[in-house]
């Protein structure tokens, strides 16, 4: 098979970051190359440099065969080279069709033909077994559909060299396998795909080769048949990772939280949350499992104060904290991992330094009364970027310009600094890497083990089989069930979660 | 990452990359401008040099040109702190133009009409604060309460405050015209009686109408920076405005926030009429300190919502305004070129795309934000 995308030698280098460095890839006609990496590995960066959205400081970048140098993504996709991002780059209030028109060069003078452009995409995209209407608005279409807008614009563009960054972090199991298909019936018409993620057993379903960046370098390269997971997860964190959770068994305590009967309407007004009842004890993780969507959302946000309660009551420390104020709770003695860490948990335009004393900077050392001692909150945002191991240029580096994985521990590095009865940690590794999760796991776990009450909700079941010490299972706003950790299984839990809940079969 | 050792490290607050978008862009957009305007003033027949020389001249050519240009400067000061204040608490204050009629006109009650109600004299220290002091409440009040209706019922601030502006330039237009209306039987023009000289605030100089109320605005200047970068209320209202979402989740009051901001905003706006009464015209009329408020706007986009942009940008549009004159008395080419100007530059300010592309800037961390990405 001929290579028809080859970089050499890459080097890019971000102010405070080599993001490249010597970096050698190869793309070879019609396979699906998996590019592994934790966050931060420098993925996107190469990539970026592939579709020429970045100018290298070094290397060379060759398309079937031939030395090309880009100065745009015009360029790149001259090359037919197309590329859908991590993060997607289309306008919201655009129609499928107008974004796909977007910036395309093929304009009769100034007539946009908009009919004909939706007539070849529908055609192009029912071609490829992914329906898509070119008239809806992008802003009503799913994550997993604006992802097809995305493929589509790229081959609409004639793109024979499909890059797709980390387009799995946001899809449901579903979505992941439709996905799949799609990228191997493309494969199949000799589209060659590079595709991207840091979920390892989602390597091994779809690679043809496997290449593992760690640091900015290429630390090696390998096809899915010589290698297993956990070999590829010790290339890729650099020694060797646990894939499953060591603990001790939980020494219960007092009740720290207490539910009972709580109900809390979404803000469509229907019931969320459903008399549901439940308490956590000192030193053990109680466990949420349930599908995405299942009221957990609300739950959560009621008791962190963010959400109305309807009905019933929550007692934390034995104080009622319904319709409390997030201060007063937070005050209290909770602390919360929010699910959507960017929209709830950082204000992405600031510093970590801000970002670390988010919810403390009102009180001492950091402020008595108006003003603020940022030279205190500089030193401990030095001592938690150290304690936490998060990776950033500086304490004054911009929060959202850091990697998923070192933003989340930006929060955990927060949360978990002051003195706490209860954490609440919703998603707390979702879009993670291996070495981020197991830390953040570790954490947890070492909370509990000092006396914390934990209360982890996770739509990943794996994540709570192994963190939790009870698990309750949520369905349609209503706890089904609270059972013992040591008696669960996957295969129990899972039905659950659809709503299952005779013990035999009639 | 090497390890650090302590927590003594090199305190670098701004990065370069910051002082690109912060610094040079603007810069740039302003010159920009400038080249356009020179084009414009050529095709028109003009000599875009000697336009600009007598702009110079006219702005810094003399102290008094340099006391005139501060003369301009400090409503713009105030006005554009205010509009900027605002922006950092997220919310876009259009109604500094009223806010600031409002002070004007409650500054000027207290001027002339406080000491005859209470049948008194007012020491003139006293009066000088009861007078800027009540301007600033009235703007802040007629700020609050867009930003009360945005905090309880999401209303939106930019639709309430302009309709607070019509509200409030009619009803000075009623007043002037009416109850407030200089009773003097010469008078035929739309103004208050001149305020008593207990209210006055002394100029500087006598012989230069260089005033306090430049000094003020630029205290303010240091106090807004002070407060919404060194105190907890101000890491409120910025945090408030850059994720209400994430304020929430702090445990921000931000419904207070948001109300305590539009306040704060609108006493510096009324603050801005407040001054030009009490420090330059002695009464108001119909007619002063029109636009200032939504100069402003541009004022504060051009600072880049910092209060030492603000002063910068405030000084440049005062020195425009202030030499325009004498550039027309040179070279017979309308003042107006100088709105073209200022209106080229807001456009290069707001669309700094425009401008990064024309140098070849790279947006700041090379990344797109059209969307919000991965999941919503
Ligand atoms: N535009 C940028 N400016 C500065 N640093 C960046 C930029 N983009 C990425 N980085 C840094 O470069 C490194 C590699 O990032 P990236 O390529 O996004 O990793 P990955 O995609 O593998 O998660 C990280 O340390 C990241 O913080
Ligand atoms: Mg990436």
């Amino acid at each position: 098979m001929s290579i028809v995308l080859e970089a050499h030698g890459i080097r890019k280098q971000f102010p405070g970051v080599l993001a490249n460095d010597d970096v050698s890839f190869d793309l070879k006609k019609g396979e699906i190359h998996v590019l592994l990496g934790e966050n931060g590995a420098g993925k996107s960066t190469l990539m970026n440099v592939l579709y020429g959205l970045y100018k290298p400081d070094g290397g060379e970048i060759r398309v079937n065969g031939q030395a090309i140098s880009m100065s745009s993504p015009r360029d790149a996709i001259e090359h037919g080279i197309g590329m859908v991002h991590q993060h997607f780059m289309l306008i919201p209030v655009f129609t499928v069709a107008e974004n796909i028109m977007l910036g395309m060069e093929s304009v009769r003078g100034l007539a946009l033909d908009e009919k004909v452009v939706a007539e070849r995409v529908r055609e192009l995209s029912r071609d490829l077994g992914m329906e898509l209407d070119p008239n809806a608005y992008v802003h009503d279409l799913s994550v997993g559909v604006q992802q097809r807008v995305e493929i589509v614009k790229a081959l609409y563009r004639k793109a024979e060299i499909l890059i797709l960054d980390e387009p799995t972090a946001v899809l449901t199991p579903q979505e992941v396998e439709d996905l799949f298909k799609i990228m191997h019936d493309l494969t199949n018409r000799g589209v060659s795909i590079v595709f991207i993620t840091h979920k390892l057993k989602e390597v091994l379903e779809v690679a043809d080769r496997i290449t593992v960046m760690r640091g900015g370098k290429v630390v090696g390269s390998t096809t899915p048949s010589e290698i297993s997971e956990a070999e590829l997860a010790n290339l890729m964190v650099g020694r060797e990772v646990s894939l499953t959770v060591d603990k001790a068994a939980a020494q219960p305590k007092e009740t720290v939280l207490e539910v009972s009967n709580l109900r809390v309407l979404d803000n469509l007004g229907t019931v969320a949350v459903d008399d549901v009842s439940l308490t956590v004890q000192a030193g053990e993780i109680l466990g949420i499992a349930g599908v995405q969507g299942n009221g957990q959302t609300e739950l959560v946000r009621a008791l962190t104060g963010l959400a109305r309660v309807s009905g019933g009551s929550i007692r934390l420390d034995g104080q009622e904290v319904a319709n409390a104020s997030p201060r007063r709770i937070t005050e209290l003695g909770s602390a919360h991992i929010p699910e959507d860490r960017q929209k709830d948990g950082l204000v992405l335009p600031f510093p970590v330094m801000d970002n670390l004393v988010l919810n403390t900077y009102y009180l001492p050392p950091f402020s008595q009364g108006l003003v603020v001692h940022w030279d205190r909150a500089l030193e401990n945002a030095n001592q938690r970027i150290e304690q936490f191991d998060i990776r950033t240029p500086s304490a004054m580096t911009h929060v959202g310009t850091l990697s998923g994985g070192n933003q989340q521990k930006v929060i955990v590095a927060r949360e978990l600094s002051r003195p706490i009865k209860l954490l609440i940690a919703s998603q707390p590794t979702r879009g993670l890497d291996v070495g981020s999760i197991e830390y953040i796991h570790g954490q947890i776990i070492k909370r509990r083990d000092e006396g914390v009450a934990v209360l982890l909700v996770s739509t990943e079941l794996d994540e709570v089989l192994q963190l939790s010490d009870r698990i309750a299972v949520m369905y349609r706003g209503k706890i089904l069930a609270v059972v013992p950790a040591a008696e669960a299984t996957k295969e129990s839990i899972g039905l659950l979660m659809a709503g299952i809940t005779e013990k035999k079969p009639a | 990452m090497s390890e650090e050792q302590g927590p003594k490290k090199t305190r670098s607050f701004k990065l370069p990359p910051q002082l690109v978008n912060t610094g040079l862009v603007p810069l740039l957009a302003v010159l920009t401008s400038m080249v356009v305007g020179g084009l414009i003033i050529a095709a028109a027949g003009g000599n875009p040099f000697a336009a600009y020389a007598g702009l110079f001249e006219g702005a810094f050519g003399s102290l008094n040109a340099l006391s005139e240009t501060t003369v301009w400067a400090s409503p713009y000061i105030f006005a554009g702190l205010a509009v900027a204040v605002g922006f950092k608490g997220g919310l876009f204050n259009i109604g500094a133009e009223g806010q600031l009629a409002f002070g004007a006109v409650a500054a000027a009650w207290i001027g002339y009409a406080l000491p005859g109600m209470l049948g008194a004299d007012i020491p003139a220290v006293l009066h000088v604060i009861l007078a800027v002091g009540g301007g600033m409440l009235a703007g802040g009040i007629w700020a609050a309460i867009p930003g009360f209706l945005k905090a309880y019922t999401g209303g939106h601030e930019v639709i309430n405050t302009i309709m607070m502006n019509y509200i409030a330039l009619n009803l000075t237009s009623f007043l002037l015209n009416g109850p407030m209306k200089d009773p003097n039987p010469m008078n035929v023009v739309a103004r208050t009686p001149l305020i008593v000289e207990s209210a006055h605030l002394p100029p500087v100089f006598p012989e230069f109408r260089f005033h306090w109320g430049f000094i003020l605005a630029i205290g303010m200047a240091v106090l807004v920076w002070w407060l919404l970068w060194k105190t907890t209320l101000g890491f409120e209202i910025r945090t408030t405005g850059a994720n209400l979402d994430a304020a929430r989740y702090a445990g921000v009051n931000v419904k207070r926030t948001i109300i305590v901001t539009m306040l704060f905003s609108g006493i510096l706006a009324g603050m801005a009429g407040a001054i030009e009464v009490t420090a330059l015209n002695y009464r108001h009329e119909l007619g002063f300190a029109v636009g200032y408020g939504f100069d402003a706007i541009a004022i504060a986009l051009l600072g880049k919502n910092h209060p030492a942009g603000v002063v910068l940008a405030s000084l440049l549009f005062a020195a425009m305004r202030n030499g325009a004159t004498r550039m027309q008395f040179l070279t017979q080419i309308p003042v107006d070129v100088i709105s073209v100007i200022q209106a080229l530059i807001l456009l290069f300010v707001a669309a700094d795309t425009v401008v990064r592309y024309i140098y070849r800037i790279r947006s700041r961390d090379e990344r797109f934000s059209l969307t919000r990405g991965w999941g919503k």
